[in-house]
């Protein structure tokens, strides 16, 4: 009789409790008013919200908070909360949240405050999401990342050149080949996209006129707006060839098409509006009676810009230029398609080579053994380059706020 | 007595250098604007270009003779027991269909049947055995259907493949390429757009000329859904708090240091999280639209955040302090005047972070979504749940056409990129319009 009772009818109760609540805390409030709605503290109508969210909060935080612990118990293994256990006790939560809710709509409770308060901790909640993700990532990785190196010495994985994943068991899964793919390609990468960005940047804002800037500015935006992919693709059917077929090999320096310099080059294209709209944001920063004094000493456009306002603007310029190399080390679709999967450390940028972020797509596809280290290594590597673009986005950070205060 | 050489009209040795300088400088910076201008317009024209192409399709339409004693034994006429017929019977009936045309044409060939046969897609005797399955009154006459014609015959038509080329190509020869071009002429080939490209499902590696984006458009939008249900309010719950009720204090500190990281963190580091947690840990299933949608919500809550803080800030403390001063509570005056005024921000924002999340291919590798899917996805099932069934994405399916070694899988990829680009443009309208349209200057 009662096996309808399960888990999965369980939104149709709480809709059911929750409308319960609704109406017995209205006729209740009403009731305690004797048809004079003055001598409530609180609308009857604001009853019936509280009473709602007395039966629904606390049920959803019980349903997530024990599916957790049923999760957890599963992941190790022991015995551990049945579903039915689970049903039964947010069933138990929230008429109890139903009854107290009725019990409570009396004449003097202040239930508009009361379900704000409910409210508020929703608003919490939310915003506890964020921080959940990070400790989620963290956590994530660093369980994995402790397997791994159980299973492969930790000075071997960082200090080692030699990167050869096999099946056989006796894998080398040295860091330092892929750090340096990682490292050129965005030297390439930032090499283009500094100069054009920044120099994009003071044009725009500084010589620039008002119809020009309409017309170049979101045109360089669009090119921040454009997926990875696309550019990904670009460098295999566009950049790569033509590089290969009109420097590397009358150069004689290779012949392959993917490679660190198409990587890089592609890698530039998109930094460059990245570069350009945060050095613009700090151009644009710099107040104008700098520039006034600059002029009326008798410096030139360019003077100014070079002596007075690139100095100043200089710890915004480098914010973005902090944040534009986090980029580079994370961005994976342009290296998976256009650098190549051959971990080697070369000084020939016409060579293809491997990054940090191509060998963890390479690990982690497929089939994967997650016991295996050739598996694991993709969380040691994940963990790495995590905190390399953390250190840097939070050096970045740091530097744009102190610069912030200075002119505020 | 010397004249002074210096005056305003005649520049000295040391302005003209200080005027040159200022002249490269200015040249500098419009080298550089242009650079990224050029940048644009190759990328977009190498990718049109390339992938044009890809929404027209060569069918060749073929009288096509079904034989009773091959097709269905039994004589029943019944579906089931004629699906015993595998494609390999209906191979030949398209082969000796396309021979019949030949013949009657009176085009003479020194190719084999069989390379002849290859013309026509290995796509085509699906489509035949289907039509077949679905009519089955059709057996015993003939039928008249159009079927497409093999990926190298149809990269001949559009300039991919050439007679030079094909004398190299195992896969085709130049003599097919020419009995190609004189059933083009007799109007039985023709090439044509078509619709197939956006709702037909994935083909296998040997037939280019088949493969669609149904999969993954529906595998994008699904995921697009779960984003939308989830990141929008909890963003905007987030950022309610953040700027309207937070005290200044540690916590609420961290947190707003959080956010902007986590805006930076590199996709493929999400992928690894949905890897760990949504499948490994909470045991969803893997390629599901519903872990891509939870993986990308946590990739888009940040940049909704932030935007829905902007667009919070930008609302008057008047509107608040009038709506306090009138009895409201906080709550209320935020609910009420705040949130609604800042709502065409918050909606320009949203979209944007969609727009992202459409265009993000890496973290949906590593949950599995580069699998080959051919069954379009359910919304619901039984065994799978709500958007549990195996399902690719839009930039996921480019990726996954970039590792084809069939040339015209880079046609297909470009054009998928294109509908991609399309997809996100319209987007990005809309939020721009909506802004122009509702944005409020106090």
């Amino acid at each position: 009789m009662w096996g309808f009772l399960t888990l999965s009818s369980l939104p149709v109760l709480l809709a059911g409790l929750a409308l319960i609540g609704l109406v017995g805390a209205q006729i209740r409030a009403h009731h305690a008013a004797g048809g004079d709605l003055r001598s409530l503290a609180a609308l009857p109508r604001a009853h019936g919200t509280h009473a709602i969210l007395s039966v629904l909060v606390p049920a959803m935080t019980c349903l997530v908070g024990l599916s957790l612990v049923q999760l957890i118990g599963r992941r190790l293994d022991v015995e551990t909360l049945s579903d039915g256990a689970i049903f039964r006790a947010v069933l138990v939560v929230s008429v109890l949240g139903c009854g107290i809710a009725i019990l409570r709509s009396t004449a003097q409770f202040r239930a508009r405050a009361a379900s704000e308060a409910w409210i508020k901790s929703l608003l919490i909640t939310a915003s506890a999401v964020a921080i959940l993700t990070t400790v989620g990532i963290v956590l994530s990785m660093l369980f994995e990342a402790v397997n791994f190196f159980r299973q492969y010495a930790w000075q071997d994985f960082f200090f080692s050149t030699d990167w050869s994943p096999n099946f056989r068991g006796d894998s080398a899964l040295g860091f330092l080949p892929l750090l340096w793919g990682t490292f050129y390609v965005s030297l390439i990468a930032l090499t283009l996209a500094v100069p054009v960005g920044l120099f994009a940047a003071i044009y725009l804002s500084e010589y620039a006129g008002p119809r020009m800037r309409g017309i170049a500015k979101p045109l360089i935006e669009i090119l921040a707006g454009i997926p990875t992919i696309v550019y990904g693709l670009f460098a295999l059917i566009t950049i790569g060839p033509m590089l290969r077929d009109y420097f590397a090999q009358p150069l004689g320096l290779g012949g392959s098409a993917s490679s660190v310099m198409t990587a890089g080059i592609v890698m530039g294209i998109m930094l460059i509006p990245f570069v350009s709209s945060l050095s613009d944001d700090a151009i644009n920063a710099v107040p104008q009676t700098m520039r006034d004094g600059s002029y009326a000493l008798g410096a030139t456009r360019s003077e100014t810009v070079r002596q007075v306002i690139i100095p100043a603007a200089l710890p915004g310029i480098m914010g973005a230029v902090l944040l534009a190399t986090s980029r580079a080390i994370g961005e994976t679709m342009i290296v998976v398609l256009g650098a190549g999967a051959a971990a080697q450390m070369s000084l020939n940028p016409f060579e293809a080579m491997t990054t940090i972020t191509v060998k963890i797509v390479s690990q982690l596809t497929g089939d994967t053994d997650f016991a295996s280290p050739e598996t694991l290594v993709a969380f040691a590597l994940g963990l790495t380059l995590f905190t390399f673009t953390l250190a840097l986005n939070a050096l970045a950070l740091m530097i744009v706020r102190k610069y912030r205060e200075q002119y505020e | 007595m010397t004249r002074p050489t210096k005056s305003l009209f005649v520049q000295d040795d040391r302005i003209k250098r200080r005027n040159a300088a200022e002249k490269r400088f200015h040249a500098y910076g419009l080298a550089a604007v242009g650079l990224a201008a050029l940048a644009l317009v190759v990328l977009l024209t190498s990718v049109v270009s390339n992938g044009a192409s890809s929404f027209r399709q060569t069918y060749v339409t073929l009288e096509i003779a079904l034989p009773a004693d091959k097709l269905d034994k039994g004589g029943e006429r019944d579906p089931a027991a004629m699906a015993k017929v595998s494609t390999f019977g209906y191979t030949p009936l398209l082969r000796d269909a396309l021979l019949a045309q030949i013949t009657e044409l009176n085009i003479t060939t020194t190719l084999s049947n069989k390379d002849v046969g290859n013309m026509i897609s290995k796509e085509a005797a699906a489509t035949l055995r289907n039509h077949v399955l679905a009519n089955p009154q059709l057996v015993g006459g003939t039928v008249s259907l159009e079927v497409l014609a093999n990926g190298r015959i149809d990269g001949f038509f559009k300039g991919r493949v050439t007679l030079e080329s094909a004398a190299l190509d195992g896969n085709t020869s130049p003599e097919a390429l020419q009995i190609a071009q004189s059933l083009a002429d007799a109007g039985i080939m023709e090439t044509r757009f078509n619709w197939s490209f956006l709702t037909a499902p994935d083909a296998s590696d040997q037939r280019p000329e088949a493969a669609g984006l149904g999969v993954a458009i529906l595998g994008s939008l699904y995921m697009m859904l779960v984003v939308l249900v989830l990141a929008l309010p909890i963003g905007v719950a987030a950022a309610v708090y953040l700027e309207e009720f937070a005290p200044k204090s540690r916590l609420s500190d961290l947190i707003e240091v959080n956010i902007s990281n986590l805006a930076a963190v590199p996709s493929i580091v999400y992928g690894i999280l949905g890897l760990a947690i949504f499948i490994n840990f909470m045991g969803l299933r893997q390629s599901s639209p519903l872990v891509g949608g939870l993986v990308l919500t946590l990739m888009t809550l940040p940049t909704i955040i932030i935007a829905t803080r902007a667009a919070l800030k930008a609302v008057p403390p008047s509107i608040r302090d009038a709506a306090l001063a009138l009895g409201a509570t906080k709550m209320q005056a935020v609910f009420h005047h705040v949130l609604p005024l800042a709502a065409p921000g918050i909606l320009t924002g949203t979209i944007i972070g969609l727009a992202q999340a459409l265009g993000e291919t890496a973290p949906l590798l590593l949950i599995g979504m580069v699998a080959f899917v051919r069954d379009y996805p359910a919304t619901y099932s039984e065994t799978a749940g709500l958007f549990g069934e195996a399902a690719t994405a839009l930039p996921v399916q480019v990726f996954n056409w970039t590792q084809r070694a069939d040339p015209g899988f880079a046609e297909r990829a470009s054009g998928a990129i294109i509908t991609l680009l399309v997809f996100l443009a319209v987007m990005n309208t809309v939020a721009v319009l909506l802004r122009r349209r509702f944005e409020r200057r106090w």
